[in-house]
């Protein structure tokens, strides 16, 4: 019985990339995608357990809060979502390029991707060493001086755990389509086989999802 | 692996080497992607965690063998059942059934060669050494004296390992996760054709909704323990009532996963039992969709009950209410499957084999540790029972009792699927016997204690329990011997000749008995074609599709 299932597998001419346990390729993409989709909602989760706790904080300490986050610099908060949204268009544009057997643009697309997840991270990296220098710090190491308003800390302490994981979510989405890079230069994905763009693809939607929740939530409150 | 294909597939077609066989070494083992030794390696994993966990409870009902100090002090005890409760729940419990036999067993029942993500498998068996390594680590820095729910204020002040225990749960949650998102995946794409959802052995549906939990309510416990080791490493305030915090808000939080987190370890338990009574009943499941949605129907509910742990903490009488007669209300769907079980049973032709004798200790157990659910879900009375050995007797019946007791009938079930091998069943009967008194011997007494007002979590008590914790010591004690009876026999099997066995030596009629035992790295020869639903036992089975249940 296997030996004729293995002949018959051979004789079709299946992808190299088709997994031992799968019957054939749209099974296993499909496999792929519920997984990712899986994946994406305990990320939600791991979010929403922040989300709910700034909200209940934010409830509790709504001054501290709002004079907390004239801190925040709105431009660069509104730069890094301008350049995320765009980031996902790119990304979009090379789930199609990939599936529609478009090599080159897929590597461009990607390039394109990957510099804006860097333009994010540089932002990013300029807004915190301005927040390290006057000491709007998390808890504890809250130093800064002269406030108003008393309890500014626990803005800071939600600022940082909020966009500290969302950053590390940049950093491993980046490590991702560098991987999906290198296969696509290495020739990996076609219109048979393109799942680990595709799901990339997804994770880095989530990513930029994420903060578009987080830049109103931290950078727009009134 | 495809290569593996291609050398079995040419022409040897009559004789393939078992999974346990091809290929050799300590290294392929560690390397697998084949989902039958990644299920017994955690099998043996959250074994050997259950006998460290099970020595510490030993400590613990021997120190409370007189109302005095008796082997350990206040600080020690303290640090011993923090570990027993955090090695049994996040080491022992929650991988028990669904990670282990759910990983052995649950490709098998569907008729696929492996779960939909192999490699994500493996990486889970390494996240979950990995987080169990960190968890042994924390005796190194002087233990933790939470107890296994961290609750603030305590647990941000208190020195020892905390940290270091609350990454280790961190980290387990990720292999808790990976399993859930390997699960429903393979449910939903693996199926063997022509199996559509109601003809799905009933231990898949039990594992998806296990697995639906593990998704929905893993990340939420592991952004609370991330947040608490903030709080004790910046001291970010939100558990922090003197910082404009809230340390209940952290018993919300927590709660929101840990109970679910119950029944992350029911159902799997309830799963094992939906298979093994129909195969020594020799009948059809009765009520097999009744059993089947009221597994979803359990994970659903399970998520609005949490604050049933609350209602001493301080929250509002109204919103006690509510989640009160919610709490009542998850009763339904667990007593649906109690009549459906016993309603299988019912004119059944039964064989009182090990599993079945485990099932039916299950029964018991479970209903005891159900119905004294119920004195916890009132308000009034639990404002008495609260934090006290009710409790405790209480949610060992459930956690400990029901889940590990249908761990040993999920291990007897499959032990001739899994090595080929049959264990003495003289010496099963006996064992099985020694936990069940063992068991009711160790926590009935505990219900009294409770009822009478012995606090939990004290090393000392009044002298007027003492008869009473003696009773639930010597309890421990049976309990104990009949498990490491358990385990002898079961290693004793190794002296057989492996393949001694039949395929099916239970007469069941889902499609694991259908391949050898052991069954070869592929599962079965070729795909497997379902000829009859899973439980059907008539002489002349209706084909798949033209009868419904």
């Amino acid at each position: 019985m296997s030996t004729a299932t293995n002949t018959a597998a051979a004789e079709h001419g299946h992808s190299k990339f088709l997994q031992h346990h799968f019957r054939e390729m749209s099974q296993q993409f499909e496999a792929a995608k519920i997984g990712m989709w899986l994946f994406l909602v305990t990320e939600v989760l791991l979010f929403g357990g922040l989300f709910v706790g700034y909200g209940i904080m934010h409830a509790k300490h709504p001054e501290a809060f709002m004079a907390a986050h004239h801190h925040l610099d709105k431009v660069m908060g509104a730069l890094n979502t301008i350049v995320l949204l765009f980031s996902s268009f790119t990304m979009v544009m090379a789930v199609w390029a990939s599936q529609t057997n478009r090599r080159k643009l897929t590597i461009l697309f990607l390039v394109i991707t990957l510099l804006c997840a860097c333009t994010f991270m540089v932002v990013k990296y300029f807004e915190y060493s301005h927040k390290f220098h006057d000491g709007l710090l998390p808890g504890k190491y809250y130093t800064h001086k002269g406030d108003t308003v008393p309890g500014q800390f626990m803005f800071f302490s939600f600022y940082f755990m909020m966009t500290g994981l969302h950053g590390i979510h940049v950093l491993l989405g980046m490590m991702a389509i560098i991987w999906i890079l290198f296969r696509t230069i290495r020739g990996d994905f076609s219109s048979d086989y393109y799942a680990p763009v595709d799901i990339t693809g997804l994770y880095w939607h989530l990513v930029d999802l994420i903060w578009i929740y987080l830049f109103p939530l931290m950078y727009l409150i009134s | 692996m495809s290569q593996a294909i291609t050398e079995h597939g040419v022409g040897h077609a009559a004789h393939h080497a078992d999974y346990l066989e091809e290929p050799k070494g300590l290294w392929s083992w560690l390397t697998t992607v084949d989902h039958k030794r990644i299920g017994l390696m955690y099998m043996w994993s959250v074994m050997f965690f259950f006998l460290v966990g099970g020595l510490f409870a030993l400590l613990i009902r021997l120190e409370l063998l007189t109302p005095k100090q008796t082997i350990m002090t206040a600080e020690m005890y303290n640090r011993v059942f923090t570990l027993h409760g955090a090695i049994m729940t996040f080491l022992v419990i929650i991988p028990a059934i669904p990670a282990a036999l759910g990983n052995f067993a649950l490709p098998l029942l569907i008729g696929a060669k492996d779960v939909a993500f192999p490699k994500l498998n493996l990486t889970s068996l390494y996240v979950y050494w990995t987080g169990a390594a960190m968890a042994v680590a924390t005796l190194a820095l002087g233990g933790v004296d939470t107890g296994w729910t961290f609750y603030t204020p305590y647990s941000t002040t208190t020195g020892g390992g905390v940290s270091l225990m609350v990454l280790a749960a961190f980290v387990l949650g990720f292999s808790s996760i990976f399993t859930g998102v390997n699960f429903i995946a393979t449910i939903h794409k693996l199926r063997a054709p022509g199996m559509g959802w109601f003809e799905l052995p009933l231990f898949t549906w039990g594992m998806y909704a296990t697995a639906l939990i593990q998704i929905l309510a893993t990340p939420v416990l592991g952004i609370t323990l991330l947040l608490l080791v903030m709080e004790r490493v910046l001291g970010v305030g939100i558990f922090d009532a003197q910082l404009g915090g809230d340390p209940v808000l952290f018993q919300h939080f927590f709660w929101f996963y840990s109970h679910p987190a119950v029944y992350i370890m029911i159902l799997p338990a309830m799963a094992v039992i939906s298979e093994v009574i129909p195969t020594f009943s020799k009948k059809t499941i009765f009520g097999y969709k009744a059993i089947a949605f009221s597994s979803v129907a359990i994970a659903l509910l399970g998520f609005m009950v949490w604050a049933h742990h609350m209602f001493v903490a301080g929250m509002s009488l109204f919103a006690g209410a509510i989640f009160s007669f919610l709490t009542f209300f998850i009763a339904i769907p667990s007593a649906i499957k109690v009549f459906n079980w016993i309603a299988t049973m019912w004119r059944g032709s039964i064989t009182l084999d090990a599993p079945m004798l485990y099932a039916l200790s299950f029964l018991l157990i479970f209903t005891i540790g159900g119905l004294t659910g119920l004195f916890l879900a009132s308000l009034s009375t639990d404002v008495h029972l609260h934090d006290t050995y009710f409790v405790v007797s209480h949610f060992h019946y459930v956690m400990a009792g029901s889940n590990l007791i249908a761990f040993l009938a999920g291990i007897h079930y499959w032990w001739p699927k899994m090595y080929g091998r049959m264990y003495n069943q003289t010496l099963a009967a006996i064992g099985c016997v020694l936990v069940f008194v063992g068991f009711n011997a160790t926590f009935l007494p505990q219900f009294v204690l409770g009822s009478r007002g012995m606090p939990r979590r004290y090393y000392n008590y009044l002298p007027q329990f003492q008869e009473l914790h003696v009773a639930s010591t010597v309890g421990s004690w049976i309990l104990a011997a009949g498990l490491f009876l358990i385990l002898a026999y079961l290693l004793a099997s190794f002296r057989q000749k492996k393949g001694s066995v039949p395929a099916n030596p239970w007469g069941g009629r889902t499609l694991e008995w259908e391949t050898t035992s052991p069954p070869t790295m592929h599962n079965f020869e070729g795909q497997p074609v379902l000829k009859h639903g899973p439980y059907d036992y008539r002489p002349n089975p209706a084909p798949v599709g033209e009868d419904s249940h």
